[in-house]
């Protein structure tokens, strides 16, 4: 058994990078993720973790840092949020290329402008064509036991990609919650050191990593394989997640998790904290009212359920996604995701609720009365609006 | 006195068949700067000419390198060495191995778009030898003005000469108080090899060597002028040759007579509009600069 405390989503996060036993850190300070990187210096100053702790200038550099350090074969942890997240752009293409299993946590903030610190998803999800594999968590509890699992699936030799635990902002990050901090001799019976063969800045084997390659060298084949171990990663994350649950008694459900979703007419497709509120509100209409309605907690947007998402809804009458993140000019980001992966099937019809964006509260309420309205269009034929903005003021 | 080709080590980690241009000085700086720290060391590259050669497939170093983007090669510097030494305490890297890490920049990267990652590195005092290979322009892109290129220098985004005068990037880095920083010249490879040796065997900390470069492509002169023109800015006073060791400043090499700046300037493509006003106003810049370097 671990040991219990009320830990905010950032310390459980921290709690989980120090289980792991990380070894370089490099981390520069964000609103609302800054905690994590107070709570490692804490961790490494008072000698309860082995690590080089690294204050760098930008985050920018946080992530070339870790590039770097992983690359000599240490393992890196790092943390940002938003506006640091597109700062360090370009450098998350170059830890999936080079296959680096880097680790980090991406607490959700809105971008600017307008400046806001309040979680919106656009920021990690604005991320997902980088090659790295992504966890959408829906508390501290799971925050803290994805950041010990990440280390496992993104080191898997079939997978070496790197991976992001991403949570909201403020609800997660900053919220107090009971948490199971995990056993250390159990993690480390779990999670074994990071040893490479593949990429290793080491002089006894010199090696060119990030080379420049020429317009008819092997551009297309690094890609490809980059897609072929995101496809793999599919069935690490199931096995780890299985694993995870052997040792530590809570199973997350790999991929997605549902609830109720045998034979659900309607169902709430969600991620994040929300899927919380949802769980509540379907297991309330289920009960009390007797609706026929379930739930689909999206887990990982990288890589996307596909398969899994069009068996599970085959014969759902209408998903209704909701979602805390748009890409403008095109609708939610995970609703557009899942139109893609039910392509050109006679599937459900698809609803989109875009909703409380930078922070803005979304109550029992709000999504019961969604539910409600969407169950009774369950035998039109045909959706009107399907993109819709939930109690946008001034409308 | 022994020459650098009898005391450098024979072996070469940097080989022929290289894809610079012409009378790029970079070839031999690469085989001074390989033979001088050897195989136990690490580079970290920028986006510079210096990168042709070491990262284009096939083409390497027998050296590991690691090219992240245009920008960070001093925050790898920082990555690199942090990694060798939680491993040295964890036992996986052996605690005395002696591991040098460089980094490889070209004057854009290290003033323009790196300066943060330069002096982040710097400033926490990381582990290792930077260069700044200064050929005073964006040339691996085809000759852009960077803020390394000096005044009234034709470039193909200054086509009437670049208003602005050139940045003092190692004064920069000077001020930041690192256990080292030298200028060098491909024209004194003595000198230049003397002051590697010295960053290299010193204690733990950044290092600074900013390597004037003359580049025949972009400054315009025929390519078998290189080491001539790097002699010239030498001997004309242009470029100074010193080093600040742990704070204290020692300039290398005093021309007994300076040459005037023409005789630099006038074989130079880039300087071909430049008037005898213009021309003046450099000279005073040089001579003030010599002033104040008196001592």
């Amino acid at each position: 058994m671990g040991t219990h405390k009320m830990l905010t989503g950032n310390y459980a996060a921290a709690y989980g990078a120090k289980l792991a036993r990380v070894e370089v850190t490099p981390v520069y300070p964000i609103t609302p993720q800054t905690h994590i990187m107070e709570k490692m210096a804490e961790f490494i100053e008072n000698g309860e973790l082995d690590a080089e702790f690294v204050s760098v200038e930008s985050e920018h550099s946080a992530l070339a840092v870790a590039i770097a350090a992983q690359a000599t074969g240490a393992r890196s942890f790092t943390a940002t949020s938003a506006q640091g997240l597109l700062y360090m752009h370009e450098n998350l293409f170059v830890a999936s290329g080079l296959r680096l299993p880097i680790v980090m946590v991406l607490v959700n903030r809105a971008l600017g402008a307008p400046n806001s610190i309040y979680p919106d998803l656009s920021d990690s999800l604005d991320q997902r064509d980088t090659g790295w594999i992504q966890v959408y968590v829906e508390n501290a509890q799971e925050a803290h036991d994805m950041v010990v699992q990440a280390y496992r699936i993104a080191e898997d030799k079939r997978v070496l990609l790197p991976m992001a635990i991403c949570f909201e902002g403020i609800i997660i990050s900053h919220y107090m919650e009971p948490v199971e901090i995990l056993d250390q001799e159990k993690v480390d019976n779990f999670l074994m050191p990071y040893l490479p063969e593949h990429v290793i800045l080491d002089p006894d084997r010199p090696m060119s990593v990030g080379q420049i390659v020429m317009d008819d060298s092997y551009y297309m084949e690094y890609r490809y394989q980059q897609q072929e171990a995101m496809d793999r990663a599919k069935e690490v994350i199931q096995e780890v997640d299985e694993a995870f649950g052997q040792s530590f008694g809570r199973y997350y459900g790999g991929l997605l998790s549902t609830e109720m979703m045998e034979d659900a007419e309607v169902a709430l497709l969600t991620l994040g904290s929300l899927a919380s509120t949802a769980r509540a509100v379907v297991n309330h209409l289920r009960n009390e009212d007797g609706i026929s309605i379930g739930l689909v907690k999206l887990r990982m947007v990288r890589p996307f359920p596909d398969q899994e998402l069009s068996e599970l809804l085959s014969d759902t009458k209408v998903v209704v996604v909701l979602e805390r993140d748009v890409s403008i000019g095109a609708g939610g980001i995970v609703y557009t995701e899942l139109c893609r992966s039910l392509n050109g099937r006679n599937g459900p019809h698809l609803i989109n609720y875009i909703l409380g964006l930078g922070g803005r509260d979304v109550t029992f309420e709000d999504i019961k009365d969604i539910a409600l309205l969407s169950c009774s269009e369950r035998h039109t034929t045909t959706i009107d609006n399907p993109i819709r903005w939930y109690q946008v003021r001034g409308l | 006195m022994r020459t650098l080709a009898e005391t450098l080590p024979k072996e070469e980690l940097f080989h022929s068949g290289h894809p610079l241009c012409p009378g790029c000085p970079g070839g031999m700086m690469l085989r001074w700067i390989t033979k001088t720290l050897g195989k136990n060391s690490i580079c970290s590259m920028a986006a510079t000419c210096m990168a042709l050669p070491a990262m284009v497939y096939p083409h390497s170093l027998e050296i590991p390198c690691l090219y992240i983007a245009m920008a960070p090669s001093p925050a790898g510097i920082t990555g690199v060495s942090a990694a060798i030494k939680i491993l040295k305490r964890k036992g996986r890297i052996p605690a005395d191995r002696k591991i040098s890490v460089f980094a490889l920049a070209g004057d854009g990267s290290a003033g323009d778009i790196g300066m943060a990652s330069l002096s982040g590195a710097a400033e926490r005092n990381d582990d290792g030898i930077f260069f700044c290979f200064d050929n005073e322009a964006y040339m691996n892109t085809g000759i852009q003005r960077s803020s390394s290129t000096p005044r009234f220098s034709w470039t193909t985004s200054t086509i009437k000469g670049k208003p602005e005068k050139k940045k003092d990037l190692p004064r920069i880095m000077a001020a930041h108080d690192i256990p080292y920083v030298a200028t060098v010249s491909v024209a004194y490879p003595d000198d230049f090899v003397r002051k590697l040796e010295k960053a290299r065997d010193m204690e733990p900390g950044f290092k600074y060597l900013h390597v004037h470069s003359p580049c025949p492509t972009g400054w315009r002169f025929p390519e078998s002028k290189t080491i001539e023109i790097a002699r010239l800015a030498v001997e004309t006073g242009l470029w100074i040759l010193y080093e600040v060791d742990h704070g204290s400043l020692k300039v290398n090499f005093r021309p007994e007579k300076r040459r005037p700046i023409e005789d630099y300037l006038r074989p130079q493509g880039r300087f071909r509009e430049l008037s005898q006003k213009d021309i003046q106003s450099i000279q005073d810049r040089i001579d003030n600069r010599w002033r104040d370097m008196r001592n």
